[in-house]
């Protein structure tokens, strides 16, 4: 039952000689084997053991969501136009995690080229919640999280670009840290949102999300967008006590959230009171906004990005076609899905003449606002909690037909990618239909050891380890 | 309001092809998403500057110095035709 521990605790065992890391291998490979039918983590499964480096993680696996690149291995962003393509290079954090003496399980799905909140975009077919296999395990990195919270991984790499590693966290009940914009280098996680997305752990603890953290965090030179500052080590700001740190309550939209997720941030706010936290509830004026103005920015960069899949240098190519203009068109209608092409097709209007002005200018001048917001609200907080979505693990199918919908589901997450700031989902509550609910802890960029200290003393006294759906 | 037309124009532009249901499927959904996205014309952004990066940037600088990089086979791997060391596509120049 070696799938069932965290990392750390797997870490220990190894050192003390009682297991080796291909036994946990193992055990992860054959509960995939058993749940995987259901649960759809996964886009590939990596079957053979095999061990890149020594180091801290003494060759325990990670699953990584397939639009990172691992060399020899396939990414395919869960896209038909990249289902037959095969990375010629790994990603900075993969290098970074073989030297750290990690092995790899898999691959897991997303919503196609992480552009959607469900999973249910994939071209592999929807993942779904291991704790309710009718509802969707959120997105997009949703692989990675059900893979996590039921045993077919001990822990994951996301994407991040408007709330895919803290969303789908929240859903099932795990935690998902999305760094600060920069802390990780994005070389070799295929582009979607430039300005906003960030790779971060998915794991069963804070503890196994700060190990993940120390080693894929720093400077790259391969990312010209990459942060050349410190990696402290994470680690050390776990267990501490928080009495007198001060944090903001983002209640503005509290009233639009089911009742469940209400009453598991009242059942929030005693703990952290308890555990000596001042709480004061804070205005973030422009926050309200996010929804529209990440919706005008992601889909920009989205279709800029996505000009590139042409059926030229690799994967899909059409098989019936005039010419070569004729190829492209027919490459791409055929290769991408609706979600990909209404996002393509949004950027590609926002962004075009005579509307420009009209949404995209806006939408960059709104994004300062909303930094602006969140950099007064720092001067006063050490951390600004929230729920991490507004609702439970909604049904499959309930909300794919309805984009907006769909958008609003990540209304609590999408700031801290405008604003490039680090933040947390950890576990907070159950629904009465004993579905797990998230609290988002945010700080100021380059403050994750804020994060770190108060996520750390909340799931002390809050946490679903033992009712994660692993048996 | 966008029109069907104005879809397809999009779609054009996207190099993308729809179905004349995508097109009646994405006119409804992008007027709904538009229409939302007007709640930003409450804001008085004039006085504003646009911000492209939230956290300043740096220039990159760093020598000139020949490195190694992926070789012409290996970039050709993931090709869907390639022949001579090079991508192969339709002709593009008539004679």
């Amino acid at each position: 039952m070696l799938y069932k521990k965290t990392l750390h605790e797997l870490l220990g065992l190894i050192e003390k000689g009682e297991i080796k890391a291909k036994d946990v291998y193992e055990s992860v490979l054959n509960r995939i084997k058993e749940k995987d039918g259901k649960i759809n983590a996964y886009v590939s499964v990596f079957e053979e053991f095999e061990k890149y480096d020594e180091g801290l993680l003494k060759g325990l696996p990670i699953a990584i969501k397939d639009n990172i690149h691992i060399e020899g291995k396939k990414t395919t962003c869960s896209s038909k136009i990249l289902s037959n393509f095969i990375a010629i290079f790994d990603a900075t954090v993969i290098k970074h995690l073989k030297k750290a003496g990690a092995t790899f399980i898999g691959k897991t799905n997303l919503d196609e080229f992480a552009m959607g909140s469900s999973t249910e975009t994939s071209y592999f077919g929807t993942t779904k919640n291991p704790w309710d296999t009718t509802r969707i395990p959120g997105g997009s990195s949703g692989g990675s999280a059900a893979a996590v919270a039921s045993g077919e991984a001990i822990a994951a790499l996301g994407s991040d670009t408007g709330g895919s590693i803290r969303q789908p966290a929240s859903l099932c009940g795990v935690v998902g840290f999305k760094p600060t914009y920069g802390r990780v280098s994005r070389f070799g996680l295929v582009a979607f949102a430039s300005s906003l997305d960030q790779i971060g752990p998915i794991t069963r603890d804070v503890r196994d999300a700060a190990i993940l953290m120390n080693l894929i965090c720093g400077h790259d030179e391969n990312d010209s967008t990459s942060a050349n500052v410190d990696v402290p080590d994470f680690t050390e700001f776990l267990d501490k006590s928080v009495k007198g740190m001060k944090i903001g309550f983002y209640d503005k939209t509290l009233e639009d959230c089911d009742e469940d997720v209400q009453k598991a941030m009242d059942e929030t706010v005693k703990i952290l009171k308890n555990l000596g936290c001042e709480i004061e509830s804070v205005d973030l004026p422009n926050a309200k906004y996010a929804v529209s103005d990440y919706y005008i920015i992601a889909p920009a960069e989205a279709s800029s990005n996505l000009a590139r899949y042409d059926g030229v240098k690799y994967g899909f190519r059409a098989e019936e076609y005039e010419d070569l203009k004729d190829m492209y068109i027919k490459t791409r209608s055929e290769g991408f899905g609706d979600e990909v092409k209404r996002r393509i097709m949004l950027g590609t209007y926002v962004l075009s003449s005579g509307y420009y002005d009209a949404y995209y200018l806006k939408a960059q001048k709104l994004r300062g606002l909303i930094k602006q917001d969140f950099d007064r609200a720092f001067e006063k907080f050490d951390c600004i909690i929230s729920p991490t979505t507004p609702t439970e693990a909604f049904g499959i199918g309930e909300k794919v037909n309805n984009p907006l919908q769909m958008y609003l589901s990540d209304i609590f997450t999408i700031p801290a990618n405008l604003t490039a700031i680090p933040a947390v989902s950890i576990p907070n509550g159950l629904s009465k239909n004993g579905l797990p609910l998230g609290l988002q802890i945010m700080a100021n960029a380059f403050r994750e050891d804020l994060i770190f200290k108060l996520a750390s003393a909340f799931e002390k006294e809050f946490n679903l380890w033992d009712r994660l759906p692993l048996d | 309001m966008i029109d069907k037309e104005e879809v397809r124009r999009i779609a054009k532009l996207s190099m993308l092809e729809l179905k004349d249901e995508d097109v009646d499927k994405f006119c409804s959904q992008f007027n709904e998403i538009l229409d939302y996205m007007k709640e930003i014309d409450e804001l008085d952004l004039d006085k504003h500057e646009a911000v492209f990066h939230v956290i300043e940037l740096q220039n990159v600088f760093r020598e000139d110095k020949v490195k190694e990089s992926i070789d012409n086979g290996r970039a050709l791997e993931n090709a869907p035709d390639a022949a001579d060391g090079a991508f192969r596509v339709p002709k593009v120049i008539e004679r």
